[in-house]
């Protein structure tokens, strides 16, 4: 610790730069964090607050596609019903559609809605911040988004093509997006209706009030279901809730494509102060050859220079992050899907400043390689 | 060819350097480089210093001069023969008590100073102490010691603000502040003008009396020799009065 710190002092332009090469670093990991944890709400927050431990879509449904091609009957859900260790099954329904909203201004504003159809008094039926719960024929709940869009409870949606109008009584007061869409949730009759593509005048085709898109199912323990033995039982095919994401639309693509990128950064990270530690061990060679032949140990240099990579690291991941978290915030304010949450930002910070540590680690091995020899003659 | 100092008789210093502490090298040879190309860097050697001891070793390049430094240091291993430290044998320990015989009881003066830039005069020798483990205050005060060798007032400048002689004046503070039993002292006036040597030698030759350690200094400049108490000859590995 005694030459740490004076090294770093004395060599502070050197030891800044590199500082400022991580806090950029840092920077973009929290914008990278924040618009991936953006990401993954505007494509599965819809889903993820449903009280569901898995869905059972069709049988042979394809992940990537289970919510837009599975169609069951109702019947399979009453098979699902009579399982121990299913607590409660319920008919889902899930469409994204294009609408009209009219205000109570008068204007039109176009907006797409995921219609989340639900038995009114299910498990699934969503509890309300604003206004009324499900219940009304023609009644949908939104997500608080839909609010900040500017509509507001009272005024109505009309489906485009269908003509079906559906008026907002109420609100979740959270986000709650499929897709990158914001959700609407329905009665199941009324999005059975729309999705067999009848008009408020219209009689749907014959079993069309049968159907939905998957059965959602919630654990009796909380989080367990033999779903092969239900699968088997009810001829449906299902998989967890966190499986179930990536069958959101884009859910994988984004969440594969910045984890990639993310990686790659933590990547240049450590090897960037790798590569800085290893210039400044070959710079410091004949000082460190003095060093040794006045007796240091080895433990006792790499322990230095861990100190300073420790310091370097930690004070400037800090400021990155710091920096990071204020521009983030303010882009929270945008439409942009972007979101800062505590657990991911930490876990990075933490990933930052360990993989730094270990590539410094594995530049400051040639410390093991300095012959105090090369202190004798006239080198300096 | 092997030393025999004059005065006293060569067995009393041998035994004196082992009970009084000093160093006593017997039989050391080394060699350098591999095959075809070996070179006997140092050939059947027996030299030996006693406490408050200056001794100068002197000879042209390549001669071996470095390479006794090397082994009387604990820096490298002899191939033959033993370096006595304190009547310890010190040459074929394993690195791990190598490197602690040179920071507990090894000082080296290198040339030029090679001091550590990072650090002021003062920083300089506590650093050494850091790294021997001890501590200021415990019989070791850098202070005084760097008022001994007439850097007091620098205390607070760094290397490159510091003259030749004054980073040398340092660096000799630092050799001695962990209190050794062996100066080790390598070319110090080899970058120092003939005032700037003499006054250096001096002060080494001064340190090593008051500090009753023993000092090796080897040297080309034959300018400084008369502040030595003794003077050896080294030639192709060989040692000589």
């Amino acid at each position: 610790m005694f030459l740490a710190w004076r090294e770093l002092v004395f060599a502070r332009a050197r030891f800044g730069l590199m500082g400022g090469v991580v806090a950029l670093i840092a920077i973009l990991v929290v914008l990278l964090s924040g618009l991936s944890s953006g990401l993954v709400n505007d494509g599965v927050s819809g889903l993820q607050r449903l009280p569901v431990t898995a869905f059972a879509f069709a049988e042979g449904t394809k992940t990537d596609s289970a919510f837009s091609r599975s169609t069951v009957n109702l019947n399979q859900a009453e098979a699902w019903k009579g399982r121990d260790d299913v607590a409660d099954a319920a008919a889902f329904g899930n469409m994204l559609v294009n609408a009209k909203a009219t205000t109570a201004a008068g204007s039109q504003v176009p907006i797409d809605l995921a219609l989340f159809g639900v038995e009114p008094g299910s498990f699934l039926a969503p509890t309300v911040s604003d206004g009324a719960g499900l219940g009304d024929p023609d009644g949908i709940v939104v997500s608080q988004t839909v609010l900040d869009e500017g509509l507001a409870i009272g005024d109505t949606v009309v489906i485009d093509r269908l003509g079906t109008r559906l008026k907002v009584v109420g609100s979740t007061g959270d986000q709650r997006t499929f897709g990158h869409v914001d959700v609407a949730y329905l009665p199941l009759r009324a999005w059975q209706q729309v999705h067999a593509g009848a008009g408020p005048d219209d009689q749907a085709r014959e079993g069309a009030y049968e159907e939905a898109t998957a059965i959602a199912l919630r654990a009796r323990d909380g989080d367990r279901i033999d779903l092969a033995g239900g699968d088997a039982a009810a001829g449906t095919t299902s998989m967890t809730l966190d499986e179930s994401f990536s069958a959101s639309p884009g859910y994988s693509a984004e969440t594969s494509t910045l984890t990639l990128i993310q990686v790659f950064l933590y990547a240049i990270s450590a090897l960037v102060v790798g590569t800085f530690f290893t210039v400044w061990t070959i710079q410091r060679k004949h000082e460190l050859a003095v060093v040794r032949a006045m007796g240091a140990s080895t433990g006792y240099l790499m322990r230095d220079t861990m100190i300073q990579a420790t310091v370097i690291l930690t004070v400037s991941t800090a400021a990155g992050f710091l920096l990071g978290v204020g521009g983030g915030t303010l882009l929270t304010t945008t439409p942009m899907p972007f979101a800062l949450e505590a657990g991911p930002l930490v876990f990075a910070a933490l990933l930052l400043v360990g993989l730094g540590l270990a590539g410094a680690a594995a530049a400051v091995g040639r410390i093991v390689r300095v012959d105090p020899l090369a202190a004798l003659g006239g080198q300096r | 060819m092997t030393t025999r100092s004059t005065s006293p008789h060569p067995d009393s210093r041998r035994a004196g350097a082992q009970e009084r502490g000093g160093l006593l090298v017997e039989g050391v040879t080394l060699s350098l480089g591999d095959g075809d190309a070996t070179v006997t860097a140092l050939d059947d050697v027996d030299l030996d210093v006693a406490s408050g001891e200056f001794v100068a070793i002197v000879g042209p390049s390549g001669s071996g001069k470095s390479s006794l430094l090397a082994v009387a240091g604990a820096l490298t291993t002899p191939d033959t023969g033993r370096v006595l430290l304190d009547g310890v044998d010190i040459s074929r320990a394993s690195s791990r008590e190598k490197a602690r015989h040179r920071r507990e009881r090894i000082g080296f003066v290198f040339q030029s100073g090679n001091l550590i830039p990072a650090l002021t005069a003062l920083d300089q020798l506590r650093f050494a102490l850091d790294v021997a483990g001890k501590r200021a205050g415990d019989g070791h005060d850098p202070r005084e010691l760097l008022d001994r060798v007439g850097m007091g007032h620098r205390a607070g400048h760094r290397p490159h603000q510091l003259s030749g002689g004054e980073r040398q004046r340092v660096g000799i503070a630092r050799a001695l502040v962990t209190r050794p039993a062996v100066l080790l002292v390598d070319e110090p006036t080899a970058a120092l003008d003939r005032a700037r040597s003499d006054d250096i030698v001096k002060l080494l030759a001064h340190e090593t009396h008051e500090s009753a350690v023993a000092t090796i200094m080897v040297t080309h400049d034959h300018d400084v020799l008369g502040h030595c108490d003794r003077v050896l000859s080294m030639v192709d590995g060989r040692l000589s009065e």
